[in-house]
This record gives structure tokens, C-alpha cells and sequence, in this order.
């Protein structure tokens, strides 16, 4: 192991170089056990009482304090919509509208939102009647395998509101001054939303779409 | 249906519906949130022979904490002992298990650990909270041994691959050693994750003996097949499910842990049970695609003539795993009497390396397309005129072997035209404006054409809708649409008219995605299917001579007679099956896409941060199935390409064994700000000897070359020739100018 | 995530007296980074207390002329204040750079003063890491170090600290306002509120237990052009490898922080005094110190180009 840091090789330090010799097993910093919390039972769970209005319904859900948004969406109400692609903020598939504002349900717990209103993707449109977004969305072939998409949606109308309410951006030249819809406006905004697919281009233009036709 | 003669005229070629850049026919379910994906099937389960079943437990993977190794202890007790805990599944009590043909190292470890986060336990609960936490009871010691964690390292004691011959033509060493221009180098391409949306999951529940299995996969017969060996019963006994994908790539070709834990965990408790890999798990419990070490030597003459050529690439994986082909392209891309390529695979410890999008071209032309480069400018040539000066109208191997389409050379000429090529300065590091270095590169794409034989079956039903089943998955590729296309174009109705039912193993057999063969052989399977029950309707209609029929607006018509379609179906419904089995086109010709990646990129000049402005791709892939979901294969292939130029790899901690940035913060693809507009043109042309379809696959074909056009533009921009990907800005920080 | 009880404070005074009588509580105001730990259970509060009824949410002038902000206001809200965008542009322009817009909606000013490293090894609980578990080792030492620091680091810890915002707020003097279980409030410079590792890189703040942030004060405008210079592989969503806040005078003189290179927002008042000098000579000051890795030593050469390029820009 070449050692380049400009630092005393300490005793840990060995602990982790040795890790490529057979001998690693004595260590027990390099066991899986031993980086685990010793108590070893479970605490019992606990339960509380959570009214959420969702999609415009009152749902009243008796839950694990533990459980997420998302996971109350999609576990306890069935609105599998609202999508789990990494359960850590890094994704953005989970995106919905707290109070009208785009957040990561992944990373909020439910029991936290007591009376809140939330519009998920299912509050949107029916693929019958589709939401504007949406109709953009599928003219502009703004998706392909479809598991961000929802978080997409949800993240462009939660964006477009931002920017009509005079929020800067990263990209914004004048911090002062009003934002504008351009696309480098629209894809800094949109950057809290992976495509692995890739529809990056399309999404800029259904959502530059969307935003005229609501305007 | 046998392909073996190129096809003439065919329904198809009216162009009606299909080639048409129709919307998506799964758009509104999946814009609205509705089209359930594989951990989304709740108490509204029914079909099958799962009905009635109860809510599902949940189960919570754990990953092994050492890279190679054996389990020294076990100890579950705290975990069943846990709230809401149903069951502990490890190797101790899952009894005998077996392992699928396509999987290297096992599904579930224990004793034995093969790699890093290898499945070694599930939790199974009433409520994912409870199973998650569970999980973190287990007590597990291991015996941690050694293991060999560093390509670079190990790259020596590779070894060919059996199948995988080295392939030599003439004398590489004596022609190269004589030419007038040469360039050796050495290029390095890192591990790479697939890194889907959609986590891989599963969803299983049992009746009997018979399980129904909902999942995410790309390929149901392989996953059906390997599952069942997997879990030592008979195919028939399994339904796999897999109607909606949240990508895949690759990663999901091949069954995974999710599956046969879910699988298991059901069987434990006899009540359906859902896994979900957490994402921080997927990048060392799955597949990735594997590193290389590639060197390519060119030797040319001074006009440009490549009269040498040789590619070499090493490789590691699992004991029985596969080889990355790198060296795939450099076989068929470029003309040159000498040639050699080679494959050496070593040893790795590392997890399980496996085909990502484009496996082979994918990380062979991000090589062989930087060397063009080089060997353009040693020559003092244009890198595109280069390419075309090369160009091989047959197999170099194999002069009789002609491909069966080859443009491109016009998909360079295209490119650089719409692009406005001759604009560039080839003059590296010369170009600016305001902060930003600007730099233009280009890259050869190809991509073999695949063909596997593909089923189908379609129905007519009493109200004249059409109906297409086969276990095809739609992995976001536009399979639903593209197939409704197809059998709307036969049969002569509205697309409207026409329902698509995906990915379910009780349908026929289909090629699956994969390899981008999905689209051209599937539908391919459909005409056949189709023309069967075309023979149907011409005879309940009474028409003598089916092969005259035509099939228009819902009409049929022959000899001057017309008959509404639904008179066909009055009485009864129609239902035909059949596949597409090639035979022999692929031996005769060779079958392979072309195009051509054309980028502009601005490189910081005070922080060599990179960001691409401008990208166009031409493709010829043969018809065009679907030009609008088409274009968007491509585009996400380019901005794949900009993550592979620009800044994925799974970093390798060699002491520990594994990718140590294994989320997706860590492990970064692009963003909305990393991809401009994308421009994308397909050449026409039909490929008659491709498939009745006369298309060929895209999908793949996009990504080839994207990478190395950056690479390529990064040293138009700045002067700094990068081979270690990705191209990050602290590889070109130290050779980079001063700011002025 | 162990199971653990729940509840919404009332007030800040409520706050603080449960988190007395709750040993191991944690307070939750965005959750952002605490959730994300809890599932991993690197973090394993046994009693949350929820912050967010708190009231806690303005921006208020204060008497001298500058800014206070409350510790929940999100990160959002505080971007697009009017009065932040235009006497501390700085501060927006950190902001804005940061996470994504759905973070930034939910994540609060104190959250992000609190979060903790994205150090991959402190984030696997089968890979050693000291910040984590005390005495298992440094693993991104001779690792995977790119993104780790070369600042104020220790034998113990290499780890950069992630946030933006702390960057401008420490170029812009901001001071702490916290509450304490006994009722006592306190006032700490943000230059003294992060820890460096030493040998005890698990403590990373000055906070003691059940101290409440309530709100982060700004002196008056400082004037000047602000840059905020962040530079990451990717081009949004990413942590910095390296960011260079400056603020610069009409007269020349100026401010310089860097984030991403250090356990906490890194300002040498000392190495300002070589602003008349030119960028070199303030870069060589901020890096005296420097200790690199093989696979993070190009930072040294990153802050001094991207310092150059920033204040290339303020001065323009």
C-alpha cells in the first residue's frame, strides 16, 4: 500500500492496510459484527396517529413512527405513483407537493405532516384526462421506462411555481432580477431528478411546453 | 415463421403505422403514475394462479461485509425475536439451492463469500421498517481471506477466454513495425453501474408448489428458466411477471437475489412476500460492468491507410465469469490487411461482472475511438476524412463476408455537415469563449446486429380489438408501442384499436431486451404471428389466395372483393401463434449498425470542469420502427455516454474489496444541467436481410462512441490527451495552461 | 431505522426540556441528512423531537443593520429573500448551488450547519470509519479519497464537511444563536461552531447536548462583489470537490473561504491580509497546511486556479 498522505502511519491505519492479508480475521475492526451497535434486541416499535389530506382526501393512518411519506403512500395508502428509487434524497422519483412545494418524500416522516395537503401524481390526471404536464410529457416522449417520471412531473410543477414566484436559481445571471423560463433555467431547476434513461433533451422541451400552456 | 432469404415486399413496407413517430401507447398509465411495477402489486394481486392472496410480508436483504471469505457464526436470534419478524432466510435453513447458468457467483452466500454485499440473509416481516431493522440484529463473524482486488494487478495472469480465441489476420508485428505512422497507447475504462431507477425488486407468492413470481427483467424465459433451477423445480412451475421495467440496461437481464429471496422468503412464511434491493446495495450486490485495460496499436501509412492494427484487453471477473469483448468492433470497424486482437480475462474478487448497455462496444470503441483520434492527428489528417479513408465494405476477417448495410461513411458525411465540422480548428486548445475552453470531437459508432427468435401470439377478438401477447419486456425501449405498431400495420386497423400484453411468462417465448435486439426480433415475431392469423381471417372471409389479401382500414380486400374485418370474427374470435426463427442471414452477411457522434464540449479553463454544449449522433440502424421512441433510445444512450466520458466509475477500494461509492450520490450520472439538446438523425434504409422488419436495434448503437467524441473534443479543448476514463477534471487539471 | 418515539414541540423552551429528559433525543427540523442516517442507523435517536411548530422561520433586520435568520428557515426561502440576494449575495449564490430544489425546500439553515460528511466509508457500516465508530480506522486514508479533505484534517479523520451554505456564512461572520436545556441562551461565532477531527473526529460541533439552535445573525451588509465558486464533476447535484467563496472591496481588500476542502468552512483571516498580492499568494497562505492524499492532491491546485478565476471575477 503506498502510503502518500503526508501523515504518521498510525496503529488504525496498519488495521486497515493489513486488510489484504489472510490474517484480516483476527481484526475485529474489520468485521462486519463488530461495526454494529452491541445492545441486540429490538426496541418495540412505536405507533401514532397521522391525518394527512392527500390528493384532496383525508386519510387518517395509524403508523409506525418510522414510516416515511413515501412509504405511507405507497405502502399504506396504495398510491405506488410516488416512486422509491434510492430511499436517500439522491434521486428525486419520489418527488410530491407538500403544501405546493416539491419535496422528497423519501426523506420526510410521515407522522411529521399532521393536516398537511399533498398532491402526488395520482392527484394529477387520469391517463383519460390527462394534466397538461402530463399530455407534454407523452407529446414530447418525455420518459421511457417511466420510474422517474412521476417525481418529474410533480418536480416541473413545483419548479414552474418556484420560478413564477421570482425564486433564483444556480443559473440565474441576476439574482435580482425575475428568472426567466429558459432551458438552462429548467434544467439546473430539474437537476434533483435522475433519468437513467436518459430524457433529459425531451423533458427541457414538454416542460418548456407545459409552462406556455399554463401561463 | 423460418428468415432465411432476405425479405422482399411485405405489409409492413406501407409505412403506415409503422415508422411512424407515434406517441407511446403506455404514456397515460405511465405519466400518470398508474402502470404498476414490480413491487406494486398490492392487494389488488389477482390473476394467474395467485388469486385471493394475502397482503404481503416484506424482506430486507442483507449484504455480506467482506469481500471473500466464510461466515464464521450466524446468529439470527435477535432478528426473529425482533417485533413483526416472520422469518430469517439464510444458506443455513433455505435448504438445497441451485445456481442458474447466467449467474456467476450464488444469490444467496454463505458459508462461502464470493464478493462484497453478496446476499447472505433476508428478514422477512410484517412491515418494511421492521424487516429493515431486523436486519441490522444479525450477528454475522467471518473468516475474511484474501483476495485480489486490482485489475492492474492481476492483468498478467489473464487468460484468453474459451470462447474468445485470440483472432490474427497476416503479420500485425512485421506491419507494423514497417509503417510509416504509428500510435500505441494504453486506455483505461473504470467499472460502471447500471444504476436503473427502479431498484431491482420482486414480488412472490406460492400456491402449492406453484410460484407466481412478480419481478423486474428484462429477459422472462432466462429469468423463468434460471429461477427454477435456482430453486430446484420445474420451469412450469414458475410464473414470472414482469409488465413494467424501470429500467434495466443489462442489470436486469439475469435473476437476481431479490427474486430468489422473495421466492424463498414466501415459501418460509406461505404468504406472499416483497423484496426491494436498498439502493446502497445494488452496486456491489448486482452486476456491473467491468473495468479494462485496453492497448490498441496503429500503424498506417502516410496517406492515412491503416495497414496495421492490433487491440488487446484485459479483463477480470469471478472465477467463471465472462470477459468484457472490448475488442469486439476493432474486427469489422476499419480496413487493414494485418491485424490481431486479443482478450485476456483475469481473476477478480471483485462482485460479479456482467453485460451493461452495449457490453463489448460500449468500452471497446471509448478506446479504439481516442486512438483513431490520435493516429488522425499524428497523420496530420481529418479525423473524419481518417475514419472514411478506412472503411471496409466486408468483414476484414473474411473478405466474402459482406455486411449486409454499411453507412457509415455517410453517417460521418452527414454528421459533419449538420454539425459544421469544418468549422472546428484542429488546432488543440485554441478556441474560446469567455471562461470556457471549446472543443470538438467525433467518434465512430457500431454495434453488431443480434437476431434471436421471437414468439407472438395475436388475437382478434369479437369486437375486432387486437390483441399481442409475448413474454417481450418493455424496459422503457418503446416495446408496448412499437409492436402495437407493427400488428396494426398487418392487420390493417387503428394502433387505438390494438392492446399489447407484456412480459408475462404464461406468452409466448420472445427474444427479450437485450443486446438491442429486442425491438427488430420481437416484432419481427409479431408479423409472423400476424401473417398466420392474416391466412385465418383471408379464409373466414373466404378469400382463396391469403397472400394477395390486402388488410387496410379495417377492411379486407382481394381481387375486388372487400370485407370488413369484423366479419371475420362474428361467430368466434381468431387467435394465432408463431415465432420468427433466423436461419443463416447472420452467417452469410455481416449484420451491424452504424453512426456517428459529433460533440462540442467547453472545458473551464481555471477549474477543467468539462460540460457538454452540443451533441448530434446520425444513426443507420435499417427501418426505423419508431422514429420518436427511437430518438429517445438515443438521446439516453448519448447521455450515458456523457456520464461514461465524464464522470461514472464504481471506485474500487483494493484493501476491502468493493465499490466503495455505492449510492447514487456517490456514484454520478448526469443530471438535467450535464445534457443539452440532442439532436439525433437516422438514415433511411430498410435492411431486408435484418428481419421481415427490415429493422435493426438502436438502443445500444447510441451509446457506442459517445464517450471517446468527448474524450476526444476534451483534447481539441485544452491539448490534454486523457486515457483513463472518466475524464475528470483533476486528470487535466496539472497539464492544463495557466488561466489567462 | 430502530424504532423510537415522536413528538411536536411547542414551543423552543419546550423543546429543549425534552431533549434534557430524553437522553439520546434528537431534534428534527428538514431531515434531510438525518433521516438519510437514521435508515442507515448511523444515526439511532431512541426520541425525536420535531422543531418544525417552532416559530423558528423568519428573516428579521436586526438593530445594527444585518440579518437574522431563523434556524428553520428552509434553505429555499432563504435564497430567495429579497434582502439576501441583495446585501448577501454570497450567501444565495452558496445556497443555490447546493442539493436540488426539493432539498432545498425542506432543509433548514441549522440542518445544514449540522450535516454531517458524505464520506462514503462513514456512510457503510461494514467499512471502518472513526467518526463513525471511535477506533475502527480511517479507511478513506489510502482509499478513496477524492472528495476528502486536505484541511484541518487528523490521523483519525479525513472527511470534508458538505454544506455551501456554512461556506458564506463563515465569510460573512455569522454567529450561532442557541438555546440551552437550563434555559440559557448563547451566542457562538460560526468560525468556533465546527470541530476539527483531531483524535475525536465523532464530535463535530460545539453544541452540547440538547443545545437548540434558534437562529443564525448576520452583521450588516459587508458590500463588495461576492463569487461563489463551486466546482464539482457534475454540473448541479453534487458536493464540491472544491469551493471558493470570495467577497472583494472596491479597495481591494476582501474575504476568502473555501468549502469542500476541510471538517468545516475554511477561513484564514491571515491568508486574506495577502489579497493585495494576488491570488497566489493567498492560495499559498490557505494551503500551508495542506495535507493531501494521492487521490485528493489535486485540490491543491484546484483552489488556487479557482480562487484566481474568482477573484478574476470580482475584480472584473
Amino acid at each position: 500500500m503506498d502510503d502518500c498522505l503526508h501523515l504518521k502511519i498510525t496503529r488504525r491505519r496498519l488495521l486497515i492496510a493489513s486488510a489484504v492479508s489472510a490474517s484480516a480475521a483476527a481484526l475485529p475492526s474489520l468485521s462486519g459484527a463488530a461495526s454494529r451497535d452491541a445492545p441486540q434486541t429490538a426496541a418495540a416499535p412505536v405507533q401514532q396517529r397521522v391525518r394527512l389530506r392527500i390528493n384532496g382526501e383525508v386519510h387518517s393512518l395509524e403508523l409506525d413512527t418510522r414510516t416515511t411519506l413515501l412509504d405511507a403512500l405507497r405502502e399504506h395508502l396504495q398510491l405506488t405513483g410516488t416512486k422509491k428509487g434510492c430511499d436517500h434524497g439522491q434521486c428525486g422519483a419520489c418527488t410530491v407537493l407538500l403544501d405546493g412545494r416539491r419535496i422528497n418524500a423519501c426523506l420526510t416522516l410521515a407522522v411529521m405532516h399532521e393536516g398537511a395537503e399533498l398532491t402526488t401524481i395520482e392527484g394529477l390526471g387520469t391517463p383519460g384526462r390527462l394534466h397538461p404536464m402530463q399530455a407534454a410529457f407523452v407529446k414530447h416522449d418525455a420518459f421511457q421506462c417511466g420510474y422517474c417520471t412521476p417525481g418529474q412531473i410533480c418536480s416541473a410543477l413545483g419548479m414552474l411555481d418556484e420560478l413564477r414566484a421570482g425564486q433564483p436559481s444556480h443559473v440565474s445571471a441576476d439574482l435580482e432580477a425575475a428568472p426567466t423560463l429558459s432551458a438552462d433555467e429548467i434544467r439546473e431547476r430539474m437537476s434533483g431528478n435522475l433519468c437513467r434513461c436518459g430524457a433529459y433533451s425531451n423533458l427541457v422541451e414538454a416542460i418548456t411546453e407545459a409552462a406556455g400552456s399554463r401561463a | 415463421m423460418k428468415f432465411d432469404t432476405p425479405s422482399a415486399e411485405n405489409p409492413t413496407d406501407r409505412l403506415r403505422v409503422v415508422g411512424q413517430p407515434v406517441d407511446r401507447i403506455d404514456g397515460p398509465l405511465k405519466t400518470t403514475g398508474r402502470a404498476p411495477y414490480a413491487y406494486e402489486h398490492h392487494d389488488g394481486f389477482t390473476g394467474g394462479f395467485a388469486d385471493g392472496l394475502a397482503r404481503p410480508a416484506y424482506g430486507h436483504v442483507l449484504g455480506a461485509g467482506i469481500a471473500r471469505g466464510r461466515i464464521r457464526s450466524f446468529d439470527a436470534e435477535a432478528a426473529r425475536r425482533a417485533p413483526g419478524v416472520l422469518a430469517v432466510i439464510s444458506a443455513d435453513n433455505a435448504g438445497p439451492l441451485g445456481q442458474g447458468p447466467r449467474n456467476t457467483a450464488k444469490l444467496l452466500g454463505g458459508p462461502r463469500i464470493e464478493h462484497y454485499h453478496q446476499a447472505i440473509a433476508l428478514v422477512v416481516a410484517e412491515s418494511f421498517e421492521q424487516a429493515r431493522a431486523a436486519a441490522r440484529l444479525i450477528r454475522v463473524e467471518y473468516a475474511r481471506e484474501a483476495g485480489e482486488f486490482d485489475l492492474a494487478k492481476v492483468r498478467d495472469s489473464g487468460r484468453a477466454p474459451q470462447d474468445e480465441p485470440d483472432r490474427r489476420l497476416g503479420d500485425f508485428a512485421a506491419a507494423f513495425a514497417a509503417s510509416a505512422v504509428r500510435i500505441d497507447a494504453v486506455y483505461r475504462t473504470p467499472d460502471q453501474s447500471h444504476a436503473m431507477m427502479e431498484p431491482h425488486a420482486s414480488m412472490a407468492a406460492w400456491d402449492g408448489d406453484r410460484l407466481t413470481l412478480w419481478t423486474s427483467n428484462q429477459m422472462i424465459a432466462w429469468g423463468r428458466a434460471d429461477l427454477a433451477k435456482t430453486l430446484g423445480i420445474r420451469p412450469e412451475q414458475i410464473r414470472l411477471l414482469s409488465p413494467y421495467i424501470g429500467g434495466g440496461f443489462g442489470g436486469k437481464l439475469f435473476v437476481r437475489a431479490d427474486a430468489v429471496l422473495a421466492a424463498l422468503g414466501a415459501r418460509a412464511i406461505g404468504r406472499p412476500v416483497k423484496v426491494m434491493l436498498a439502493r446502497p446495495l445494488v452496486f456491489n450486490n448486482t452486476t456491473h460492468r467491468p473495468a479494462t485495460i485496453q492497448r490498441i496499436r496503429i500503424g498506417a501509412t502516410a496517406d492515412g491507410h491503416i495497414h496495421a492494427i492490433a487491440h488487446e484487453s484485459w479483463c477480470g471477473n469471478l472465477p467463471g465469469g465472462s470477459a468484457e469483448t472490448a475488442t469486439q468492433q476493432t474486427q469489422l470497424l476499419y480496413a487493414g490487411a494485418h491485424r490481431l486482437s486479443a482478450l485476456r480475462l483475469a481473476t477478480l474478487d471483485l462482485p460479479e461482472g456482467n453485460a451493461m448497455r452495449a457490453p463489448g462496444e460500449a468500452p471497446g470503441l471509448m478506446a479504439l475511438e481516442i486512438a483513431i483520434d490520435e493516429l488522425a492527428e499524428k497523420l496530420g489528417l481529418d479525423p473524419v476524412e481518417l475514419r472514411i479513408r478506412n472503411d471496409t465494405p466486408v468483414d476484414p476477417h473474411d473478405p466474402q463476408r459482406r455486411f449486409s448495410q454499411r453507412q457509415l461513411v455517410e453517417c460521418l458525411r452527414t454528421g459533419a455537415a449538420r454539425f459544421g465540422w469544418a468549422q472546428r480548428n484542429p488546432v488543440p486548445g485554441r478556441t474560446r469563449a469567455g471562461r470556457w475552453l471549446l472543443g470538438h470531437g467525433v467518434a465512430a459508432a457500431f454495434r453488431n446486429n443480434l437476431v434471436m427468435k421471437s414468439g407472438a401470439r395475436v388475437r382478434l377478438g369479437r369486437d375486432a380489438r387486437v390483441t399481442v401477447e409475448t413474454d417481450m419486456t418493455d424496459i422503457g425501449t418503446g416495446s408496448y408501442t412499437v409492436i402495437a405498431q407493427t400488428a396494426a400495420e398487418m392487420l390493417g386497423v387503428p394502433l387505438a384499436q390494438v392492446d399489447v400484453r407484456l412480459g408475462d411468462s404464461d406468452f409466448p417465448v420472445s427474444a427479450g431486451s437485450g443486446g438491442q435486439w429486442g425491438g427488430n426480433c420481437s416484432t419481427a415475431g409479431v408479423y409472423a404471428a400476424c401473417m398466420r392469423l392474416r391466412e385465418q381471417i383471408a379464409q373466414r372471409l373466404g378469400f382463396r389466395d391469403a397472400a394477395a389479401v390486402r388488410f387496410a382500414d379495417g377492411e379486407v380486400q382481394a381481387g375486388g372483393r372487400v370485407a370488413p374485418l369484423a366479419d371475420a370474427v362474428r361467430d368466434s374470435e381468431l387467435l394465432a401463434e408463431d415465432s420468427i426463427e433466423f436461419a443463416g442471414l447472420d452467417r452469410k452477411y455481416q449484420q451491424s449498425t452504424f453512426g456517428a457522434h459529433f460533440v462540442e464540449v467547453g472545458v473551464d479553463a481555471a477549474t477543467g470542469e468539462t460540460r457538454v454544449r452540443r451533441m448530434l449522433a446520425v444513426c443507420a440502424a435499417g427501418r426505423i420502427l419508431n422514429p420518436k421512441t427511437a430518438r429517445s433510445q438515443v438521446i439516453g444512450a448519448m447521455t450515458m455516454g456523457v456520464g461514461a466520458a465524464l464522470s461514472e466509475a464504481l471506485h474500487v477500494d483494493p484493501r476491502l474489496g468493493c465499490f466503495v461509492n455505492h449510492d447514487l450520490a456517490g456514484y454520478e450520472v448526469p443530471v438535467h444541467a450535464d445534457i443539452p439538446h440532442q439532436e439525433v438523425i437516422f438514415l433511411d434504409g430498410a435492411d431486408p436481410v435484418s428481419s421481415p422488419m427490415k429493422a435493426k436495434g438502436v438502443g445500444e448503437l447510441g451509446l457506442c462512441g459517445v464517450a471517446a467524441a468527448i474524450a476526444n473534443a476534451v483534447y481539441n479543448a485544452t491539448g490534454v490527451r486523457v486515457r483513463d476514463y472518466p475524464l475528470t477534471l483533476d486528470k487535466l487539471l496539472g497539464q492544463m495552461p495557466a488561466p489567462g | 431505522m430502530k424504532p423510537f418515539t415522536y413528538e411536536r414541540a411547542g414551543s423552543p423552551q419546550a423543546a429543549v426540556a425534552s431533549a434534557a429528559a430524553h437522553p439520546g433525543a434528537r431534534f428534527i427540523a428538514g431531515g434531510t441528512n438525518l433521516l438519510d442516517l437514521m435508515k442507515l442507523e448511523i444515526e439511532t435517536p431512541a426520541h425525536l423531537i420535531d422543531v418544525n411548530g417552532l416559530g423558528l422561520d423568519q428573516i428579521e433586520g436586526t438593530a445594527d443593520g444585518g440579518l437574522r435568520i431563523g434556524a428553520l428557515v428552509r434553505n429555499s426561502d432563504l435564497a430567495a429573500d429579497a434582502r439576501v440576494r441583495r446585501d448577501y449575495a454570497l450567501l444565495a449564490r452558496a445556497l443555490l448551488s447546493g442539493a436540488s430544489g426539493q432539498l432545498r425546500n425542506r432543509a433548514t439553515t441549522a440542518g445544514n450547519l449540522l450535516q454531517r460528511t458524505r464520506c462514503p466509508y462513514f456512510y457503510d457500516s461494514d467499512l471502518p470509519c472513526n467518526k463513525r465508530l471511535p477506533g475502527s480506522g480511517c479507511a478513506a486514508l489510502g482509499g478513496y479519497s477524492r472528495q476528502h479533505a486536505i484541511l484541518g484534517v487528523s490521523e483519525a479523520c479525513i472527511a470534508a464537511h458538505p454544506s455551501d451554505m456554512a461556506v458564506a456564512l463563515r465569510a460573512l461572520d455569522a454567529v450561532v444563536e442557541t438555546l440551552r436545556p437550563d434555559g440559557s441562551t448563547r451566542s457562538l461565532a460560526l468560525a468556533d461552531f465546527h470541530r476539527l477531527p483531531g483524535e475525536t473526529p465523532q464530535v463535530e460541533h460545539a453544541l452540547e447536548p440538547g443545545e437548540l439552535i434558534v437562529a443564525v445573525t448576520l452583521p450588516p451588509p459587508p458590500g463588495g462583489r461576492h463569487v461563489y465558486r463551486k466546482v464539482r464533476d457534475r454540473a448541479s447535484y453534487a458536493f464540491a470537490l472544491v469551493a471558493v467563496a470570495v467577497i472583494v472591496q472596491p479597495d481591494g481588500r476582501g474575504r476568502v473561504a473555501l468549502g469542500g476542502v476541510a471538517p468545516k468552512p475554511w477561513r484564514l483571516e491571515a491568508a486574506e491580509a495577502e489579497l493585495p498580492r494576488g491570488a497566489s499568494a493567498v492560495a499559498t497562505a490557505l494551503l500551508a497546511e495542506a495535507r493531501t492524499t494521492r487521490e485528493n492532491a489535486y485540490k491543491t491546485l484546484l483552489v488556487e486556479r479557482t480562487l484566481a478565476a474568482a477573484l478574476a471575477e470580482a475584480r472584473s
